[in-house]
């Protein structure tokens, strides 16, 4: 541990910055005798970054080498950066000083493709192993799988990993192939389904020994690349529902495109990242998995791209105000979870509270109901409100339009000098 | 105006609620026996904590509620508010006066307020969770100074137990002068003398303090923080949203 550890420490959290996954929820683990390390169910973030990012997980790269030339990519081939690598033990050394002064959660592991897909994969299970076997770390440990590596090297890291990812990054295989033309859809999809396997099969194990070894515990993930290629959201978010469909898949990360590569003409020339976009497909992702949305009621050949000015679910309610009003005394469940400026939370507390006594507006927005959007969409104990049948659906799109909030909140972002 | 005072605990809050159903004189106010009384009480009461009463109150409320209201009422406790008693007071008649109890009707304002109280405690144990930094000493002990909100630190013993159960560690709470102590067996609570106190609300130790590696660990943890992030996606108000400027007092990565 020297000044040559902080310069590669520097170079390869830099190069590992554009993956957006840092979750280190999914496993609940007490620590052993003699170890270091507990993981909880529920992910802990240990520090948030000026972008706003949560730091849960020491992400980093093993190596940036690449033999890979991906137009989106930062360490590729054909880019003039310093390349280095880490070893195993600076590594695990390195994890474990972070983690025993509660910085981090885990590690996050990931790689630049070395010589060829097995070899790299190899060099990051003895990183993974070291950590496990000899400084007995019973923290979080996500690690990449490396598209193309086989099944054996998938299965061994599933031992010791708690959640693995493979990202897509690009929505389409056909521009997948444009902008990284040695990659394709298979060599992606083949470790996706080793992870899922192995799980599957680890948890008929564990029915019939309770000491079985866990593959996985978490699940897997996985990434999209927002906004350097012509996709639209109903192919990203077809593309989604039909991952989160597989038994093992936990999530799937949006990354809005940043240009790494400027002087690339397969890429789009964009002066900021696609954040509001970005956050949109965020939105639509939660509504596919906690409020039992489609991804075709959310868009559809009409509008296959979402509404940036309003969020999906109040892009819903408005193109269908005959669901409305929901009476929330009365309605079942599922039905108040479609209203807009209605959460979980909110929902399931409405539910219960119910019973004892009708509810009015007031204990709505105390509950925690957002009233300025949910104003238009129910009925409740007092007045009887105007609701978006009477107001007409576009008059309510101008009332919660963020369009001009936005404007506003970008004047007052102010900037920070980097001392570079 | 009915007034009680009590010792300021909670064994004695639950023999307040004893007292008052046995001779049915229901309190305006429940205070602190150092607290200033108001003028124009007209009868006041002195409860004496008596454990077996607690007990028993504790009991009636185990039947009538579940462990997750039992434990937002300890939580309640926890914050020290100067509305905790009347509150958990008012919570406690309420659901022993409903024939099944009352901690689901968050149309009650009570209800909603022991909830929300007890979620605001919840979120600072959990901060402190996530925002605790351990700085190695020269005299092999892991230190974390905090200054949390509420009273919290019982709250968050075992997180650090289990974790760092080969580490000897003390978390101190700056504010409330006092801290946890592990030494890789059991845990017990100390307290500073005023001046290494005084020296302890800087933030950070001092360079002899510390052992000779820690230093270049926390150049390093900087230099991570530093490189993680996307400068293309700056928003330093939701920086502050997630990690509220009060703790970055004692954060390594925010120190120049």
């Amino acid at each position: 541990m020297n000044e040559k550890t902080l310069e590669k420490l520097s170079i390869l959290a830099d190069a590992a910055k554009y993956d957006v996954s840092c979750a280190s929820s999914g496993t609940s683990r007490g620590n052993v005798k003699g170890g270091i390390g507990t993981a909880q169910g529920w992910g802990i973030c240990h520090s948030f970054t000026p972008d706003g990012r949560c730091i849960s997980l020491f992400k980093i790269l093993l190596t940036n080498h690449c033999i890979y030339d991906c137009a989106y990519c930062s360490n590729r081939r054909s880019n003039d950066v310093k390349r280095t690598a880490f070893t195993a033990d600076e590594l695990a050394q390195l994890t474990i000083a972070f983690y025993r002064r509660n910085y981090i959660e885990g590690l996050f592991l990931s790689s630049g493709v070395m010589r060829n897909p097995d070899y790299t994969m190899e060099q990051m299970i003895r990183v993974v192993k070291l950590l496990r076997e000899v400084y007995r770390f019973n923290g979080y440990i996500h690690m990449k799988s490396i598209p193309g590596a086989s099944n054996e090297l998938v299965t061994q890291a599933g031992r010791y990993a708690d959640r693995m990812s493979v990202n897509l990054e690009i929505p389409s295989e056909e521009n997948l192939k444009l902008l990284a033309p040695e990659k394709n859809f298979a060599d992606v999809f083949a470790p996706m389904r080793f992870i899922q396997q192995g799980m599957l099969e680890s948890a008929e194990d564990r029915k019939k020994f309770r000491a079985a070894p866990r593959f996985v515990p978490a699940g897997q993930s996985t990434q999209l690349i927002i906004g350097a290629t012509p996709d639209t959201d109903r192919q990203i978010l077809t593309l989604a529902s039909a991952l989160y469909q597989r038994p093992s898949f936990k999530r799937v990360y949006y990354s809005g495109y940043i240009p790494v590569n400027r002087n690339d003409n397969r890429l789009p020339a964009i002066a900021a990242p696609p954040l509001v976009r970005e956050n949109r497909l965020y939105q639509a992702d939660w509504l596919m998995r906690f409020y039992d949305f489609k991804a075709s009621e959310i868009v559809d050949e009409a509008h296959p791209d979402l509404d940036l000015d309003i969020d999906p679910k109040m892009g819903w309610a408005l193109r269908h105000p005959e669901f409305f009003p929901v009476d929330v005394n009365e309605a079942p469940y599922e039905m108040i979870l479609r209203v807009p400026g209605i959460g979980v939370k909110s929902a399931k507390m409405i539910v219960v509270s119910r019973r004892y006594g009708r509810l009015n507006a007031t204990q709505l927005k105390k509950i925690g109901v957002v009233m300025k959007r949910a104003q238009y969409f129910i009925a409740c104990r007092e007045l009887p409100m105007q609701t978006v049948n009477e107001l007409t659906p576009q008059y309510v799109r101008r009332q919660v339009s963020q369009k001009q909030k936005k404007q506003v909140a970008d004047l007052l972002q102010f900037s920070i000098d980097w001392g570079e | 105006m009915i007034i009680y005072t009590y010792d300021n605990t909670f064994d004695g809050l639950l023999s307040c609620i004893f007292f008052a159903y046995e001779t049915k004189k229901f309190p305006c106010m429940i205070l602190s026996e150092s607290e200033q009384k108001p003028l124009f009480a007209d009868e006041q009461y002195r409860i004496i904590t008596e454990k077996e009463k607690s007990v028993r109150v504790w009991h009636s409320l185990e039947k009538k509620l579940s462990g997750t209201a039992r434990n937002m009422m300890l939580h309640v406790w926890l914050s020290e508010l100067p509305e905790t008693e009347m509150l958990l007071f008012r919570y406690i008649r309420k659901n022993i006066d409903h024939p099944k109890g009352i901690e689901l009707n968050f149309g009650d304002k009570d209800v909603l307020r022991v909830k929300e109280i007890a979620q605001k405690v919840g979120t600072e144990s959990h901060r402190l969770v996530e925002f605790i930094r351990f700085q190695f000493t020269a005299d092999g002990l892991w230190f974390a100074p905090v200054t949390p909100r509420y009273n919290v630190l019982s709250l968050i013993v075992p997180h650090f137990r289990s974790r760092y159960a080969d580490q000897p560690w003390i978390i101190y709470d700056t504010a409330r002068n006092t801290g946890i102590y592990y030494d890789t067996h059991t845990v017990e609570q100390i307290s500073f003398s005023p001046g290494d106190l005084a020296e302890l609300r800087t933030g950070s130790l001092t360079h002899e303090q510390l052992s000779d590696e820690e230093a270049l660990f926390q150049q390093m943890w900087k230099e991570y923080f530093r490189s993680i992030t996307i400068k293309e996606r700056l928003n330093l108000k939701l920086q502050r949203q997630h990690m509220p400027q009060r703790y970055w007092k004692y954060l390594t990565e925010l120190q120049s």
